[in-house]
């Protein structure tokens, strides 16, 4: 059982949480993530770590409510507990001094960016970030990517800050414009990370990616989660998380990330009718 | 009741069979108190008891099925548990047919004594009647970290355990029991069961964390260092699945066994949305295979409303390495056995979901110098099967993380842990045994190796002291 010691939504329906897990917290290194049980019933799944502290033994976990996992986990409160974490899980980020660095964060994920680009920073790199959402209020980490960012970027689908369009359409910008880079590192929904790999792919930066298949036990038992990496199958449980990006299927990847979705749409409907109910 | 015949065993009460495909009960209901005592009558009392050289634990067979028959159950289950700490399992579970049952005197004239219903039985009725928690030796101040709950680290724990031992498992998984829990599914194995023996363990002493992968929170040397334990026992069996590697085969539809077994057993999908965890079938369901997983896999999938389902098998039918038992138990229910057919590709919707498998008919070779016959497809006989789904039950790898995070453990080219006849490993105070030793095989030879282990990590610790 792991205590929430604090809670916020960050921006509509993005909550983030501490949690009191202080093993983890120990032991946790950028771009490993944790696998969660929310209750008895639940489903595992998987949620990159936004930041721990050794100290105080939290973890923080940022999400976007969009599932009943999700939802219920959402729901809890401050000194509320979280039945299951598991963790740290999948290899950490390769973190080393590359030279000048792109992290490019999408939506939820720039909370997944942000301990990279801190410990990118720290090794030493150029950070240059771009973060990116579909409308200003969704913008998340802004502040704290700003922190360990040497320069810093934003865009909004709907321009509502920053630049109108995507964060690859920045990354594209910055590349024409003569800006070279080392590594680029992205996390976010999987079309805008293909969207990256395409830009990258013509001047051929070595371009990371952070997946999120879908999980069951996340300990490379089941195979939920493999993705075709260079013509391999791979576990993304523990042969990644992260990728190169010009070598993943993307398109398997967000049809695998799809096969239940008529379920899960179904679930939430029960889950929500339920609710009702017992609130009347 | 039918007249009693020395060479006929009592058969086993089971659901109808209309009926325990609608549901996920336990197929096989178990003896009552008189089907118990008829079949522990037809034991011959052998002298020379052969049965029990057929045994992985040496549980004194003819010993218990003698204080049965005198009508004393307590005596006898505590005789059964003098070898055998999670009774109820085996006496579901283990393959009897190939071990004491198969050395049965009867078997040579008749059938075996039913040697697993009779210990079933008596586990059953201890539940029931209460279950006595057997003395511990004094402490001996010695720590053990177990890693995995499943048969080997379980018996390993309760064993040493009950010898005065302090004890931690550490399991990755939310629910311990390993493949008890998450592998072999309801219907044949009831989770109250796997949970009943587990707080037996418990009731011994022995501290079961959850949650905890050994490999990543913490590595083995930095158990022995920094978490003052005194020894280690290995026991996190297999893992990765094993895929055919052919074309399409990554589509949405497709499981692995374990996902598919996970999502079913573990995560309880067969009663979403209730639970949260989906799963999805379809109509017509290929499994992989012919092992007891494929067995187990199919007989799911009807549960889960599947109108079709059929085991595809490379070979024939004398080759299955399934039991006996669940094979009948499978043809009972409806599962179709599509003999000498092997999968070469599967073709999927535009959603990527998977419509229909490529096969080709195999044909059997001479029988090779092993005595085996092998498998070799037979050209221009590919055909298609339309499916909704396909599991893919054909076997799975050791579980990897603690070899590669245990600098100087020695590891076979397979991925086994190398241990010597003791089950020690190639470092000193960690031994190891299971399926992440001998690669995949039974729930009760994971035991053995459990028990074997209990009793040298005991001869190391008391030597130290």
């Amino acid at each position: 059982m792991y205590k929430i010691v604090e809670k916020r939504e960050i921006a509509p329906r993005i909550k983030l949480l501490k949690v009191f897990a202080s093993e983890i917290a120990k032991k946790a290194q950028p771009g490993q993530f944790v696998i969660l049980r929310v209750d008895e019933r639940g489903e595992r799944f998987p949620l990159t770590l936004a930041d721990w502290n050794k100290e105080d033994g939290t973890i923080t976990l940022v999400f976007l409510e969009v599932g009943v996992s999700t939802r219920k986990l959402g729901e809890l409160g401050k000194n509320e507990v979280i039945l299951d974490i598991l963790g740290p899980l999948g290899n950490p980020t390769e973190v080393r001094n590359y030279g000048v660095v792109c992290v490019v964060g999408g939506g939820v994920g720039i909370a997944a960016a942000y301990p990279v680009a801190r410990a990118l920073k720290e090794a030493g790199n150029k950070v240059v970030s771009i973060i990116g959402a579909r409308t200003a209020e969704l913008l998340i980490f802004e502040e704290e990517m700003m922190m360990f960012s040497d320069e810093f970027y934003v865009s909004t689908d709907d321009g509502t800050k920053g630049y109108k369009g995507f964060v690859s359409d920045v990354l594209k910008i910055l590349i024409q414009k003569g800006h070279r880079f080392d590594l680029i590192y992205a996390v976010g929904p999987a079309v805008m990370m293909r969207a990256v790999a395409e830009v990258t792919r013509p001047c051929k930066v070595k371009t990371v990616v952070s997946l999120n298949p879908i999980m069951v036990d996340a300990m490379g038992m089941c195979g939920a989660c493999r993705v075709t990496v260079g013509g391999k199958t791979r576990f993304a449980c523990v042969d990644g998380p992260e990728f190169d990006a010009h070598d993943v299927d993307f398109g398997e990847l967000i049809r695998r990330q799809m096969a239940f979705l008529s379920e899960e749409k179904m679930a939430l409907e029960c889950w929500e009718a339920n609710k009702r109910s017992k609130e009347a | 009741m039918s007249k009693w015949d020395r060479l006929k065993a009592v058969p086993m009460p089971k659901q109808p069979i209309h009926i325990r495909i609608r549901n996920f009960d336990e197929v096989a209901l178990g003896y009552n108190e008189e089907q118990a005592l008829m079949e522990a009558e037809r034991c011959l009392q052998c002298a020379n008891p052969q049965c029990v050289l057929g045994c992985p634990v040496e549980i004194d067979i003819p010993g218990f099925i003698k204080l049965l028959r005198d009508g004393n159950f307590r005596e006898a289950i505590l005789k059964i548990k003098e070898k055998n700490n999670l009774p109820a399992i085996c006496g579901r579970v283990c393959p009897q047919e190939d071990q004491c049952q198969k050395n049965c005197l009867l078997s040579k004239r008749g059938d075996p004594v039913q040697i697993g219903r009779l210990e079933r039985f008596l586990a059953d009725w201890e539940r029931e009647h209460g279950v006595e928690i057997p003395e511990k030796l004094p402490s001996t101040g010695k720590r053990i970290a177990v890693i995995g709950a499943g048969p080997a680290g379980l018996t390993a724990a309760g064993d040493l355990a009950k010898l005065g031992h302090e004890i931690v498992i550490f399991e990755s998984l939310h629910e311990p029991g390993g493949v008890l829990t998450y592998g072999i599914p309801e219907f044949r194995l009831p989770k109250r069961i796997v949970q009943a023996e587990i707080n037996y363990i418990e009731k011994l002493g022995v501290v079961i964390k959850t949650d905890t992968l050994i490999g990543r929170l913490y590595t083995i040397p930095e158990l022995l260092r920094d978490e003052d334990f005194d020894a280690v026992f290995i026991g996190t069996g297999a893992g990765p699945p094993i895929f055919m590697g052919i074309r399409g085969e990554n589509l949405s539809g497709i499981y692995s066994a374990n996902e598919f077994l996970i999502r079913v057993n573990l995560m309880r999908s067969y009663l979403f949305p209730k639970w949260d965890t989906p799963i999805k079938v379809g109509d017509k369901v290929a499994v992989i295979g012919a092992g007891n997983v494929a067995m187990d896999a199919s007989r799911c999938a009807l549960r889960l409303g599947a109108k079709e389902a059929h085991v595809v098998y490379r070979r024939s039918r004398a080759e299955m390495p399934a039991r006996k038992e669940e094979v009948e138990n499978a043809e009972e229910e409806g599962v179709i056995f599509d003999f000498l057919t092997l999968p070469i590709a599967y073709y999927g919707d535009e959603k990527g979901w998977v419509k229909r498998m490529e096969c080709v008919k195999m044909q059997l070779s001479e029988p090779d110098e092993s005595g085996r016959r092998r498998p070799a497809p037979i050209k221009g006989s590919n055909f298609f099967m339309d499916i909704d789904t396909s599991i893919v039950a054909i076997g799975r790898r050791p579980n990897p993380l603690i070899q590669q995070t245990t600098p100087g453990l020695k590891v076979a080219e397979d991925g086994t842990i190398i241990v010597d006849e003791k089950m020690r490993t190639s470092i000193d105070g960690v031994y190891a045994g299971g399926d992440i030793v001998t690669g995949e095989a039974t729930v009760i030879s994971a035991m053995g190796a459990g028990k074997k282990a209990a009793k040298s990590i005991h001869e190391y610790l008391t030597k130290k002291i």
